[in-house]
């Protein structure tokens, strides 16, 4: 016999036999997204519901591949750079970093200190951005538009910052390999002469710092101090340590499920070691832990950002690199804490001007894994609530 | 013989005053949704549209929404499908009419009249169940299923709360409780000093009115049947163009309506200390209904949605025993008193 088909149920589901004779629920197919207002993009999950409860969900990935892996191959190491951005378009600049840190790595070259400061504080600066984003969206999920608009405030401050240094919001693309961007018209990136940092991009993210951590302390009360709030967050899509790790969830997603791990502790790569934060994490591994770990990592990023201007170092911006962009042959991976989780480049290169291989590691996509796992049996609603508290982005998990 | 003696022309005339009033009002409590909403999220709102504040957006809008197509899905229940705007709306002024708006201005004071009201406010729900059950679509269904599961966890405190109301005010029309309530509770020297009912002991009763008109109402905290980040737009999914207008109007509409009936019933109706309730009257009602349209607006834009399963057990385990025990109060204090 074949399985009935959602033409069948819904048939059956309406004829008065059904209801009259026996009280069942009939199994639905419930197709949500590719197109719907909580799938962040294009992800399709394909649940099997009982009233509803979800019986079973299948997600649907790929209806955003963009081949970036294959593109890659045929693109010089600059071109990648400007590729990469727009993996995890809401913190692009934290994609490029272990790109060109794989890169650098390969050819032996070592970015001077001030690059790597500057690298660092737009890493965290595109962190806040990232989880100030989740923190507008995960509320909305729930049905509360308005921290949204409080969120994206203060995000536009860091994003006006970032724009006035790199000349762009979402795909800064402002690494080079062995520093960062050289000025328009600066000739070889041998000189020094590279964009540096003003002293009003100095000023203004400290004035915007302030604003985001008094931001974080309205959220807080706000959102997560919220009855309603807690009610829907608190004990709803508990992911436990030992299956997070089992299904590789990295990022926020493993701290809140109180795992310490925090690549900005553990891999050795800017220069996070000199600087003084927490590994934020948290006991439960429900919602609302989830979402907790991000406002405080807010925070921290915060702290991270204002310790590191204030011991900005001076000197060039960028090592000596040849005109021409040749890396070794040789492999290496890479991984960064990207906002989302681990991000790794692995970079397989045949000595020429172009990779012979990159593989990405994306975040978004191994915390996805897990879905199946977390939503079996929760309610529609929590669905959508348990979907927004692992923040994804539809181009971090298709490439 | 006057024109007016014809009891037809009369009633047309009263039908297309409703009407065109409860229009009106219904468009003034959306901008103000806009607004509203637009200065609690740090926005300017609607801006342009009519030169000055954006007053002619809500024109604008129910002008871009009758150009619409008005689609019907191929797998509708096309005549339910079609009907169901219709009943929504219907149902809103139903409960209208009954609203004494002065001691003079009363369409009909029907002994029965807050029994009758909430009788005909609960039909707003079975079009929400028709628009839910005829669209075709699961997203749909599971929204008419989600607002008829709500009606059974709230009417039973709504009318919970209204009861102790009328035990207060000894009858059922409208009038009537109007005029209870402006009765003098207690003298100062030689002044009565009369109070409405909210301050008179229902207070308990008047929050679980309101909490149970937002669910009637299908207002956050308590929109599941439409959750738009969950199902779309619930009922709503498949509705456009004028169709989708209706029930627009109609939940606009019934926020005037269940606002004024909350007003006549814990507020005190028309009634307001040292004001004529003949020549004021109307203005009183309204503006106590438009404050309380501004306190659903204001849960509106800051509150997230409960899920379908703890607004029942908010309904059953709070709200139903909290009546009851309401009523129990109340009607031992109107004996012993």
């Amino acid at each position: 016999m074949t399985a009935p088909t959602d033409r069948d149920l819904l048939a059956v589901h309406r004829s008065e036999a059904a209801v009259s004779v026996e009280l069942v629920t009939p199994e639905m197919t419930l197709n949500i997204g590719p197109q719907h207002p909580s799938t962040h993009g294009v992800l399709r999950l394909v649940a099997t519901i009982a009233g509803e409860r979800l019986e079973k969900v299948q997600p649907v990935m790929g209806y955003m591949h963009r081949g970036y892996e294959k593109l890659a191959e045929v693109r010089t190491y600059a071109q990648i750079n400007a590729l990469v951005n727009r993996i995890d378009w809401v913190s692009g600049f934290a994609n490029e970093v272990p790109f060109i840190l794989a890169a650098e790595r390969l050819m032996g070259v070592e970015a001077p200190e001030r690059a790597q400061y500057i690298r660092l504080i737009l890493t965290e600066m595109y962190r806040i951005s990232n989880h100030l984003i989740f923190l507008c969206s995960f509320p909305a999920e729930l049905g509360a538009p308005t921290p949204l608009m409080y969120a994206l405030r203060e995000r536009e401050r860091v994003l006006d910052l970032v724009e006035g240094v790199t000349g762009g919001r979402f795909h800064p693309n402002f690494n080079r390999i062995g520093g960062v961007k050289p000025a328009a018209g600066g000739g070889s990136t041998q000189r020094t002469r590279s964009q540096d940092l003003s002293q009003g991009f100095i000023d203004g993210t400290r004035r915007a710092m302030a604003a985001v951590r008094a931001v974080c302390d309205d959220l807080e009360g706000l959102v997560l101090g919220n009855e309603i709030v807690q009610q829907r967050t608190v004990g709803i899509g508990v992911l436990p340590a030992e299956t997070a790790i089992e299904y590789a969830v990295s990022g926020p997603n493993l701290r809140a499920s109180g795992v310490p791990f925090d690549l900005r502790r553990v891999e050795d790569y800017l220069p996070y070691d000199r600087f003084d934060f927490d590994v934020v994490t948290m006991p439960n591994g429900d919602n609302y832990d989830r979402c907790r770990v991000r406002l405080e990592e807010i925070r921290q990023s915060a702290r991270i950002i204002e310790q590191a201007l204030g011991s900005l170092p001076g000197g060039p911006l960028q090592a000596k690199v040849p005109r021409v962009i040749k890396v070794p042959r040789g492999e290496c991976y890479v991984r960064a804490e990207n906002p989302k989780g681990e991000m790794g480049y692995h970079i397989v290169s045949g000595g020429g001007r172009r990779p012979y291989r990159v593989k990405i590691r994306s975040a978004s996509f191994c915390n996805l894994a897990v879905l199946p796992w977390l939503l079996e049996g929760a309610l529609i609603p929590d669905v959508i609530a348990i979907l927004g508290s692992l923040d994804f982005v539809l181009g971090d998990v298709d490439r | 013989m006057s024109l007016l003696d014809n009891v037809w022309v009369v009633l047309a005339l009263k039908l297309g005053i409703a009407v065109v009033v409860v229009f009106a009002v219904a468009l003034v409590i959306m901008f103000a949704e806009l607004k509203v909403s637009a200065h609690m999220q740090h926005r300017v709102g609607p801006y342009f549209a009519g030169g000055r504040w954006g007053w002619a957006q809500v024109f604008a809008e129910a002008l871009k929404f009758l150009q619409k197509e008005d689609l019907t899905p191929r797998d509708a229940d096309r005549p339910v499908f079609r009907l169901a705007p219709m009943v929504s709306l219907l149902a809103t002024f139903a409960v209208i009419v009954i609203i004494p708006l002065s001691p003079k201005l009363v369409a009909v004071d029907l002994d029965l009249g807050i029994f009758y009201a909430l009788a005909a406010g609960s039909v707003s729900t079975i079009a929400i169940l028709m628009a839910g059950w005829s669209s075709g679509s699961k997203y749909s269904l599971i929204g008419g299923l989600r607002a008829g599961a709500q009606l059974i966890a709230y009417e039973l405190p709504l009318v919970l709360a209204v009861v102790g109301v009328v035990i207060q005010a000894g009858t059922m029309s409208m009038v009537g409780i109007t005029e209870a309530q402006a009765q003098p509770l207690f003298h100062l020297g030689s002044v009565g000093i009369s109070l409405p009912y909210v301050l008179a002991g229902q207070i308990v009763g008047f929050v679980i009115f309101m909490i149970a008109v937002l669910a009637e109402l299908v207002r956050i905290p308590f929109d599941m049947p439409i959750a738009e980040q969950e199902l779309v737009m619930g009922y709503l999914t498949e509705y456009s163009g004028i169709r989708f207008t209706m029930f627009l109007l109609g939940e606009y509409a019934g926020m005037l309506a269940m606002s004024a009936i909350a007003a006549v019933l814990f507020l005190g109706g028309y009634h307001f200390w040292g004001l004529n309730a003949d020549w004021f009257g109307p203005f009183v009602l309204l503006g106590k209904a438009l404050l309380l349209v501004f306190v659903m607006i204001w849960f509106r834009w800051t509150w997230p949605r409960l899920r379908e399963d703890q607004l029942q057990s908010l309904a059953w385990r709070w709200l139903v025993p909290l009546g009851l025990a309401n009523i129990a109060v109340t009607a031992v204090l109107k004996v012993v008193l």
